[in-house]
């Protein structure tokens, strides 16, 4: 019987390589695979064992990690709720993570390659490895005053510092408290996140940066006006037409102003007074006159048509091609209605480019990044997007947009003994809605301190008789006061 | 036949302490590092645990002295160092869920440890368990049917392998692998020269008689049986894989693996089509990563999936003790033990594990071929087999080689009944390899009193066997060694091919 006992041993033998083969195929073949499982909770486990960093704004936490006794070991809080839930997104076992959360997951997890040293020394000093703190720029007063200012209204707020580009408001409502994201009560996380999915006016999406898109209305001129401006054949003082109705070639309809009013004496105004008033009539034809290349050049320097991220990815603003544009496809887009769609912060971006001489900074919302030893790991270095304009333009702008706040459309931006500049809005989106109200602008004119966007969606609580003056003008001075008051 | 070499035979017991202190060492670091890990401080009883683990060892090491000096020095250790492993992981289990089976499984381990040295006490000579042979079958038959007893079975995990006594839970059918494995032996041993010399040859292969056929039709039907009414996929192969194994040891006829394979096979792809629950094992198998499959309720690939996460989460190094979470695994401390192990330990770890289990199993298979009685090398033979062949049907189905049954790893997983019935087989493991390590000569205790003619006596059975006798048989035979002239019942067990 000994030679069927050795074959057997010889059995016994190839059964364990073949364990030894599957196991080796398992934990090192598929190992990957499996760890990257959409239904393997061990890596967010892994992520939740270890201390994630906080996210600070001037000093203060408004997002951290508090050690929990449940399996995730961490719970993260987001301390003032739903104000900064456009910035910070949340982070969550079972939705994911949005926002600042998941735009420098890499950082707060401590993961990132930035942060290897300090992970070789946590290694060799047998500490537990600890994410990294993440400092906004934002300006706690700022944001607050642009959530209280915009209220109820569906809408959103950006503030720039045009000189560097930093952000310093960034709110967008309605907005959500990530707390009720983050529970580890998954249930609970899950109805949450479900609920706000299917609420109306969706406050997931953050209006400030991506999901839709606006037609910009009336704030577009500025666009219009530089190209004009750069053009050399305009100055602040240039007589254009200004006709109560402009005919719009090959078509039967015509552009008309808002309430039917008409600008300047006989039928021409000055390129500046069109600003001051808004005039819609001037503007089409400047537009046509100025021509679609020179336009579409124009914003694109501003920076239409290009993503950005700060760190958050911002979508794309948008100018129609030339071969969507007959004439009057193209007098509408001159005064910023038909195709030509923005998000709030490339509106920010064009008055903070217009307040800084010329020249747009790339706009960001981390200054700095520190580890958990306060060790600065990375700081944002304001740096140049774009020269969009000339200095010359920039200051011929600049006194147009003051004039606007001292006595045209946007006087309800006034701040007492600060010279405003700005610029009012508002776009028709369709004949049964209320048109957006929208409000860019800076201050002080001749230092600016900040530059603003605000859009109120349809009109906000004024509906049908909202103006981007009425409306979203009273925002833009609430935020930029706060800014200047600090 | 090789000359017979006269040289020191050394008892082991020297290298067996050896062994044994390292064995130890690894358990007893392993319950430290999990406290470690896990809590960040040596857990308090680490002290009683290692003396009491300690204590056991080293009884179980006097026993050997005193009465199987000549034992493997090897199995012991091994065992001891993959129970120790165990109870680490079964400790630091608790630790994460809050959970006290470490203390029961310690319990359990002394139980067993006690009841194997009684074994090895009180069995002086494994013969002697041939003359138990049918006594053995209705034990077998009886353990494996018990849970079917109304009032006595419980139904737990869907599968009704488990019987209720008071307090404590038992899978019988881990005592009866031995029961069977005895009564397999002492069979086969009987009736090997009807099963491999009658019957027609077809392509080569030695094709047993219908009626031979008999008692492999006996233990097809009764895997099956337990595989329907019991829902146990496991305990089937298991008890199937034994038989076969023996079957084919005892006759060395091929056509009986081969008869016996299809046979399961096709019983099992019959099953798996008429009985959902055996069908969803086999969709759990294949396609255990989709979707739906991972979802299902009942009977989805979760639990599996979650192993094999966590199996892959450890990597090759392993997380380190108490710093992965193994405790996410449905099953863990029990079913799923090796891919707790495989967490924390990594693959290093666990082709560590599973080298010992290699080292152990054919530690079994060397006693078997040393042995010099057919009962004792069938014995031998399939109780080292029924260990690995345990061991690939529990981890292979935890990787996914085999359609996963519910099944305990040896030594490791949390399990009262397991575990004894495990300490049982190592019992007579070394029992067994004590006399096939005894130099010639050297004769113990009472066994030379009391000759083993005693035990039904095979010499009867000489005329039935039918068939031509091979002469290749004898030269093959001789390989066995034949200095046994103490022992004339095994001289005639071997040399029956020839006298027929």
């Amino acid at each position: 019987m000994n030679t069927p006992l050795r074959r057997l041993s010889l059995v016994v033998v190839t059964m364990f390589l073949v364990l030894m083969v599957g196991t080796s195929w398992v934990q090192f073949v598929q190992a990957d695979s499996l760890n990257n499982d959409s239904r393997n909770v061990r890596t967010l486990y892994r992520e939740f064992g270890n201390p994630r960093g906080p996210i600070i704004v001037a000093g203060t936490p408004i997002a951290w990690s508090e050690p929990v006794d449940d399996a995730f070991g961490y719970q993260r809080i987001y301390a003032p709720g739903a104000l900064y839930s456009s910035v910070t997104g949340f982070y969550s076992i079972v939705n994911g993570r949005t926002g600042i959360e998941s735009a420098e997951n890499d950082v707060l997890t401590g993961s990132s390659d930035s942060l290897f040293l300090s992970r070789v020394q946590d290694l060799i000093t047998g500490k537990q490895p600890q994410g990294s703190s993440v400092e906004l720029t934002l300006n706690p007063a700022a944001q607050q005053a642009a959530w209280d200012a915009l209220g109820d209204q569906v809408g959103a707020v950006v503030a720039l510092d045009p000189s560097t580009g930093a952000v310093l408001a960034l709110v967008s409502t309605p907005g959500f408290d990530p707390n009720s994201l983050a529970t580890h009560d998954i249930a609970a996380a899950r109805t949450a996140y479900s609920d706000l999915n299917a609420a109306p006016n969706d406050p997931l999406v953050d209006k400030a940066l991506k999901g839709k898109t606006y037609p910009p209305g009336s704030t577009f001129k500025l666009v219009t006006a530089a190209a004009a401006l750069e053009s050399g054949q305009y100055s602040a003082d240039s007589l254009i037409d200004a006709p109560d109705e402009l005919a719009l070639p090959q078509t039967s309809a015509t552009l008309r102003n808002y309430g039917g009013a008409s600008c300047g004496s006989g039928g021409q105004t000055t390129l500046s007074d069109a600003i001051r008033v808004s005039c819609n009539t001037a503007f089409g034809k400047l537009g046509m006159d100025v021509g679609a290349d020179a336009i579409r050049d124009q914003a694109k320097k501003f920076g239409f048509d290009e993503s950005l991220s700060i760190p958050m990815s911002v979508t794309k603003s948008y100018f129609p091609p030339n071969e969507d544009l007959d004439p009057a496809k193209l007098a509408k887009s001159a005064i910023g209605q038909q195709d030509v769609r923005v998000t709030p912060m490339q509106m920010a971006m064009i008055s903070a480019g217009i307040a800084n001489g010329g020249e747009v900074m790339t706009p960001y919302t981390v200054a700095t990044v520190r580890t958990a030893d306060l060790d600065v790991i990375s700081q944002t270095k304001p740096s140049v997007f774009r020269r969009a304009i000339s200095a010359q333009t920039a200051s011929a702008l600049t006194d147009m947009m003051v004039s606007v706040v001292d006595s045209g459309t946007g006087t309800s931006a006034k701040i007492p003994g600060v010279r405003v500049a700005g610029k009012t809005g508002t776009a028709e989106t369709t004949s049964d809605q209320s048109p957006h109200a929208w409000f860019t602008g800076f201050a002080p004119a001749d230092d600016p301190k900040v530059a603003v966007a605000v859009i109120v969606e349809h009109g906000g609580s004024t509906g049908n008789e909202a103006t981007g003056g009425k409306v979203a003008a009273p925002i833009a001075k609430a935020v930029m006061q706060a800014v200047l008051g600090s | 036949m090789a000359t017979v070499q006269p040289h020191r035979v050394r008892p082991g017991r020297g290298i067996e302490l050896g062994l044994l202190a390292l064995a130890l060492a690894i358990g007893i670091a392993a319950y430290a590092l999990v406290g470690i890990g896990v809590t960040g401080e040596v857990p308090a009883d680490v002290v009683g645990y290692g003396v009491g683990m300690t204590v056991l060892g080293l009884g179980l090491h006097a026993v050997l002295r005193w009465r199987a000096p000549y034992a493997d020095p090897v199995i012991m250790p091994a065992v001891v160092a993959l129970n120790g492993i165990g109870l680490a992981m079964i400790y630091r289990l608790d630790l994460a869920e809050d959970a006290s089976f470490a203390t029961r499984q310690l319990g359990w381990t002394a139980v067993s440890v006690v009841l194997a040295g009684a074994v090895i006490v009180l069995l002086r000579d494994h013969r002697t368990l041939r003359r138990y042979t049918y006594t053995a079958m209705i034990a077998g038959l009886v353990l494996v049917v018990l849970p079917l007893v109304p009032g006595l079975g419980a139904q737990i995990n869907g599968a009704n392998i488990w019987i209720r006594l008071g307090p404590f839970s038992l899978q019988p059918a881990e005592l009866g692998k031995i029961a069977l494995a005895v009564f397999f032996a002492g069979y086969l041993v009987t009736n090997r020269d009807t099963l491999a010399l009658a019957g027609p040859k077809v392509l080569g292969l030695q094709l047993p008689r219908i009626r031979d056929l008999g008692p492999i039709i006996i233990a097809w039907a009764a895997s099956l049986a337990v595989l329907v009414s019991e829902r146990d996929l496991g305990t089937s192969l298991l008890f199937f894989g034994l038989f076969v194994a023996m079957l084919y040891v005892a006759t060395e006829r091929l056509s009986w693996v081969l008869i016996g394979l299809s046979m399961f096979v096709v019983g099992a792809g019959v099953a798996a089509s008429a009985f959902p629950h055996v069908g969803a094992r086999f969709d759990v198998w294949l396609h255990a990563l989709d979707h739906d499959i991972f979802n299902r309720s009942p009977g989805g690939s979760g639990q599996l999936v979650r192993g094999l996460f966590g199996l892959a989460s450890g990597g090759l190094f392993g997380t380190g003790w108490g710093a992965g979470r193994p405790d996410l695994v449905p099953y863990a401390e029990s079913d799923f033990i090796f891919a707790s192990l495989g967490e924390e330990l990594g693959l290093t770890g666990v082709l560590a594990i599973l080298l010992v289990y290699l080292v152990l199993a054919e530690r079994g298979m060397r006693t078997a071929i040393g042995v010099r009685d057919g009962f004792g090398k069938l014995l031998a033979g399939g109780l080292a087999f029924v260990v690995a062949f345990q061991c690939f049907v529990v981890v292979g189905g935890i990787t996914r080689i085999i359609p996963l049954t519910g099944l305990t790893t040896p030594f490791l997983a949390y399990g009262g009944s397991s575990l004894l019935a495990n300490w049982i087989i190592v019992a007579l493991l070394l029992r067994i390899s004590d006399d096939a390590r005894r130099p010639p000569g050297v004769v113990q205790g009472h066994v030379a009193a009391t000759p083993p003619h005693g035990s039904p006596a095979p010499v009867q059975i000489v005329g039935s066997a039918g068939g031509p006798a091979r002469p290749s048989r004898s030269a093959r035979e001789a390989e066995a060694p034949q200095a046994s002239d103490t022992r004339p019942t095994e001289r005639i067990d071997e040399m029956r091919g020839d006298d027929a």
